[in-house]
């Protein structure tokens, strides 16, 4: 019992290990402390103070999140004083914010509105600060809002954007009554190092940091029966949305989400996995050419490893911090983007819609995807390829808006052509998954044989570390791989751009060598994502990962070169993967941006 | 103790008393536990204003098992009334890097910093060419500890010894959580003892004449001399060494004008005692502390003024993390204007006393938990004034 | 290279490229410069490998390291307690007048700015100011009219 304290919350004995905070203790026992800028994710701030509690024998109250559990510690929760604390503290709180709450995108979903809920104060007890200092909002961005008239300065941000991303394009400036999250000099996140991944979004308590939403839009788009509107819906989506509608993580929600869309007016309910599993045939081809090219050809000009390139706060983040490794980057577009492109020349010839008249609506875990779908490279179709970008949280909202009772809902499919997929495409979702799927399909083609692990399951490139490495001896290939024969395939896979930036390091300063990076921004992948339903934490983003392994299983096809509209697709329209219709449609080019 | 009694003027700190190498080598040799006894006998407490027993700051930092430590001298001297620490750079600044000498060899460490405020750069020539004549002594006594100056950019709340480190280290000066404390995790997370400047003076006096003779010289609570930076409605402003235990009419008596009616002792951060209170009020660790400021008011002053200069201090020195300060500041600022215009009743003073309350137990650090010490002995005993 | 850029890597030669040398660059280009544009915040990002808002959070802490141009001689008069009643205020009435800027102002020829300070220390000696490091107390009307004019001659 060397490790463990023992002491008393509420006159409750309770054992915790050593080095765990009261909190920690409290919340062993369910008993309930408030908190704010405690984050689970996140390292121990102690700012907001809301935790304090009581320890008996102390004159000053402790707060309970930054203070370790220690022996003998007797620990008052509810006491007098510090009920009077707490309400004080939140009353300052709630004067120093925009409390118009009615008017606020977080109405509801707001974590200082909460706990003002839980005071029942009628009365504001302190002076409105709001209305003596002037704030402006930031609305330059495609995908995030930054109102500091809503910001508490818990710093949740702060410690997002430093510690899981290792951005910082928000950081704290000033002291004082002028302390305020700040940017560097205050510029709009649209001209800062900001990679859009909405990570800050998800953790924000208040409506200090929104996605931009477009709602409105894709209502008006849906009413406009001019338009043929399509939506198509990201991997990550299907096991997330529920919570959004009152469901526990976890659950899959494919069918009704498809049953939703229809309801909500949509003219086709398609699917970006379908468009998953055509990346992964450019991309896995793109692969073994580079490959080809340098183990054949000796060819110095082909840039190794070769990362990923489905995550949008990754390429950004990349063409900020090391735009001097960008060859590296696939020049497949995005699962997203390719179904854009492919959506108004390929499907719009097929069902007879003029791509004018389309409007493809996407529904993505993701806020960077909105500012991937403005990027001016998206736009092969002739047109913008992908019109309207909305978040998981997003979509929830419009259900609840149509009046759906979204839980009894049917379970309907995807329309066709661009709904069918692998489960190879759904695991594109969780941090690996692409990997993976990309495995099972080049394994298969330098091989002609499956990839060697029971039930397709490549157990090495699963899981939530944060780096995580594995290799694969490539045997007996077919005589036009024979240059791979023996070769031993070095991959890792990294979420979060703290651990991406790790990576890349190593591979810059050739501490490491590998053939194929995966890098995903948001930690857990997208089923993380800075658009998915508040909040999110390490055990939420395990259930729906579990989910997507799930849903990947049941799935009756397993791999991207086996989607039969994947095939129909080569054969009717690109030809080959990497083909010049391919390139000129599904492929995309990078751009150097400031570090600082 | 009767009040009439003159106080007792000491010069210690100032006396022309240098250690020369030979005297610096005789105490340096000294063994850690000597060292750490001696000041645990002596009754010192920190001369910054908080007061934590001296030795045991040096002891604790040396039962550290890290082989690296650091000490550190804390001339961020900002609170308002406050100049002390700046005359003793001035004058005998040799004395302070002795006496961080001294810590350094008690603790173990190899390295220690000043961190000067940026409103004494102009002390900077001196002071290096102070340090210059201090690093070849120890040198030649075969001392292996250097000294270098860090030099602060304007922000009081960098006297706060954890947002001292943080600001040595090149970030925002921000407090950080306690536990765990300086002696444990301090500068560049090593055990760090951070001592004010007086501190350091008066650790050295010590070891030279004695806790016994140290000892003669105080209160049980408040035991030796300190500096007092004496300013405001007084005809003799200026700096004084004085035995501590003096109750403020003793003080008053002294440096009054006549006329005072209050007295601000501690600084913004510290207590305003009201000529009623002059009399059982001992300026020390059993009545009021002080870091040394003392500032005198007659009748002529609005303590209205007064306190709304030090909450326009606070709101703009506050570090801004915390709830309780942050926000608290500003209301308490606000809060007596809107009383004093008449904005709000004046009932709303008692709101804002109960806030000042909560700030005091729930604030992150000192400066959050001192704003309503001020605020508290100000509006209680003034009332009037903040009204009409 | 820029001025700012040389001026930067002249800095952090002398002070490290460490997180803690980044406060002593800040104050080099302050005094240099007397104040802190973009350009060389983003140098100093660039030169220390750390985010620019981390650089503009830091230097937007601390008083004295300006993020607005500044002019050639920046004047803080105290604005606490003991020199307020000492009249502090006069004195900045009176540099106000004798150089027609506001607090918080620069004169159009870039010479001296005008700023109030938190207690700089000279309580005893009230009212006080600093002229860049230059303390100066016990002010006057009179007394600042001289020293601005000696100033002015430099």
């Amino acid at each position: 019992m060397e490790n463990m304290v023992k002491l008393k919350i509420d006159g409750v004995e309770v054992q915790v290990e050593k080095g765990k905070t009261i909190l920690d203790a409290a919340r062993s026992m369910n008993i309930h402390i408030p908190t704010l800028c405690h984050h689970e994710d996140l390292c121990v701030a102690g700012n907001c103070r809301v935790c304090v509690v009581e320890q008996v024998g102390t004159r000053n109250l402790v707060a309970s999140c930054a203070t370790p559990a220690a022996d003998g510690m007797e620990i008052r929760t509810n006491s007098l004083k510090v009920r009077n604390a707490r309400k004080h503290i939140i009353e300052l709180l709630l004067s120093e914010h925009n409390a118009d709450c009615t008017k606020c995108y977080k109405n509801g979903n707001c974590e200082l509105q909460a706990l003002a809920s839980e005071l029942k104060n009628t009365e504001h007890m302190f002076l409105d600060l709001v209305e003596r200092k002037t704030f402006t909002v930031d609305m330059y961005s495609p995908s995030i809002i930054k109102d500091d008239s809503r910001c508490i300065r818990c710093q949740r941000c702060v410690r997002t954007c430093e510690e899981l991303q290792h951005v910082s394009a928000l950081g704290v400036a000033h002291k004082g009554d002028r302390m305020k999250i700040s940017t560097f000099f205050d510029r709009p996140m649209f001209e800062v190092v900001c990679t859009n991944c909405g990570q800050c979004v998800n953790r924000c308590p208040t409506g200090a940091l929104i996605e931009r939403n477009y709602i409105d839009e894709v209502w008006d788009a849906i009413y406009n029966e001019d338009k043929f509107v399509v939506v198509q819906t990201a991997p990550a989506t299907r096991v997330a949305l529920g919570e959004a509608l009152d469901l526990p993580p976890g659950e899959i929600v494919t069918g009704k989400m498809v049953a939703a869309l229809r309801r909500l007016g949509f003219n086709a309910v398609l699917d970006t996995d379908w468009s998953a599993d055509l990346t992964i045939m450019e991309e896995g081809t793109e692969l073994l050419t580079r490959l080809k090219k340098a183990l054949v050809d000796k060819d110095p000009n082909v840039a190794l490893p070769m990362t990923t390139s489905c995550s949008p706060g990754w390429i950004k983040f990349i063409e900020h911090t090391f735009p001097e490794m960008l060859p590296n980057v696939s020049t497949c577009k995005s699962p997203q983007q390719m179904f854009g492109a492919v959506a108004k020349t390929y499907y719009a010839n097929k069902v007879g819609v003029d791509p004018a008249k389309m409007v493809v609506v996407s529904i993505m875990p993701c806020t960077a995807k909105k500012f991937e779908a403005d990027r001016p490279e998206m736009r092969s179709s002739g047109y913008k390829d992908v019109d309207l970008v909305l978040t998981t949280r997003e979509l929830g909202i419009m259900i609840r808006q149509a009046g759906l009772d979204f839980n009894s809902l049917p379970d309907e499919d995807y329309d066709s052509v661009l709904g069918q997929s692998s489960g190879a495409a759904v695991i594109f979702g969780a941090t690996g998954g692409v990997m993976e799927a990309a495995l099972r399909t080049a394994y298969e083609i330098v091989t002609g044989r499956e990839v060697p692990f029971e039930g397709l399951n490549i157990t090495p490139v699963r899981g939530m570390e944060g780096v995580r490495e594995a290799s694969m001896e490539i045997k007996d290939t077919l005589p036009e791989w024979k240059f791979l024969e023996g070769v031993e395939l070095r991959t890792v896979v990294a979420h979060g751009l703290t651990n991406a930036k790790q990576v890349m390091q190593w591979v810059k300063e050739g501490k490491k060598s590998y053939h194929f990076i995966e890098i995903m921004a948001c930690p857990g992948g997208c089923l993380g994502g800075g658009g998915q339903p508040i909040p999110t934490n390490a055990e939420i983003r395990a259930k729906r990962a579990e989910a997507i392994y799930r849903e990947d299983a049941g799935k009756a096809i397993r791999k991207s070169h086996e989607n039969p509209e994947i095939i129909a697709i080569y054969k009717e329209f690109l030809g080959e993967p990497l083909s010049h219709k391919s390139h000129e449609l599904l492929h995309t080019h990078y751009v150097e941006r400031n570090r600082y | 103790m009767a009040n009439n009694k003159p106080l007792k003027k000491v010069d210690l700190i100032f006396s022309e008393a240098f250690l020369n190498r030979d005297e610096l080598k005789e105490v340096l040799s000294r063994s850690a536990d000597e060292v750490i006894q001696e000041l645990l006998d002596s009754g010192l407490r920190g001369r910054g204003g908080a007061g934590f027993p001296t030795g045991l700051k040096w002891k604790f930092t040396r039962d550290q098992k890290d082989p690296e430590k650091y000490v550190v001298c804390n001339a961020d001297e900002g609170e308002p009334g406050t100049f002390k620490d700046r005359e003793i750079l001035d004058r005998v600044g040799r004395k302070v890097f002795n006496g961080m000498a001294l810590c350094a060899g008690t603790i173990g460490a190899k390295e220690g910093y000043m961190y000067l405020r940026g409103e004494y750069r102009f002390l900077l020539p001196k002071l290096y060419q102070i340090l210059d004549e201090f690093h070849e002594d120890m040198k030649a006594l075969g001392i292996d500890f250097h000294i270098d100056i860090k030099l602060g950019s304007g922000a009081y709340v960098c006297g706060e010894e954890s947002a001292l480190f943080e600001s040595m280290e090149g970030d925002r000066g921000e407090p950080r959580n306690k536990p765990p404390y300086p002696t444990e995790y301090g500068f560049r997370g090593k055990p760090t003892v951070i001592n004010n400047v007086e501190t350091f003076v008066s650790a050295l006096i010590i070891s030279r004449i004695g806790a016994a003779e140290y000892q003669k010289l105080g209160t049980v609570d408040s035991r030796g001399s300190k500096l007092f930076s004496v300013s405001g409605d007084t005809p003799i402003p200026g700096i004084y060494e004085l035995e501590l235990g003096m109750t403020v009419e003793q003080f008053v008596n002294e440096f009054g004008d006549g006329d005072t009616k209050a007295v601000q002792v501690g600084g913004a951060a510290g207590f305003c005692v009201p000529r009623k209170k002059f009399n059982d009020t001992i300026i020390g660790f059993e009545g009021v502390p002080t870091g040394g400021s003392m500032m005198l008011f007659n009748s002529s002053r609005s303590m209205y003024n007064v306190l709304h200069n030090y909450l326009d201090f606070f709101k703009e020195e506050s570090c801004g993390q915390c709830t309780p300060c942050r926000v608290g500041c500003q209301q308490l600022f606000l809060g007596i204007e809107a009383v004093k215009r008449g904005e709000k009743p004046a009932s709303y003073l008692d709101t804002l006393l109960k806030l000042s309350q909560t700030m005091k137990i729930t604030a992150k650090c000192g400066l959050g938990q001192s704003v309503g010490n001020s605020f508290h002995s100000i509006v209680n005993n003034f009332r009037e004034e903040m009204i009409y | 290279m820029s001025e700012i850029e040389t001026l930067v890597k002249e800095l952090a030669d002398k002070h490290g490229r460490k997180r803690e040398s980044l406060i002593p660059i800040l104050q080099g280009v302050v005094e240099k410069e007397r104040y802190l544009s973009d350009e060389a915040m983003t140098e100093i990002a660039r030169e220390l490998d750390i985010a620019a808002a981390q650089v503009y959070g830091t230097a937007t802490f601390y008083s004295f390291l300006d993020t607005v141009p500044r002019g050639k001689y920046v004047i803080r008069v105290c604005k606490t307690i003991s020199c307020s009643m000492k009249n502090g205020n006069e004195v900045i009435k009176a540099i106000s007048d004798i150089l027609k800027i506001q607090v918080g102002e620069t004169t159009p020829d870039k010479k001296f700015t005008l700023l109030e300070a938190n207690c700089l220390g000279w309580c005893h000696k009230g009212p006080a100011m600093l002229i860049n490091d230059t303390p100066y107390t016990e002010l006057t009307p009179q007394k600042v009219r001289e020293i601005i004019a000696e100033y002015n001659r430099k």
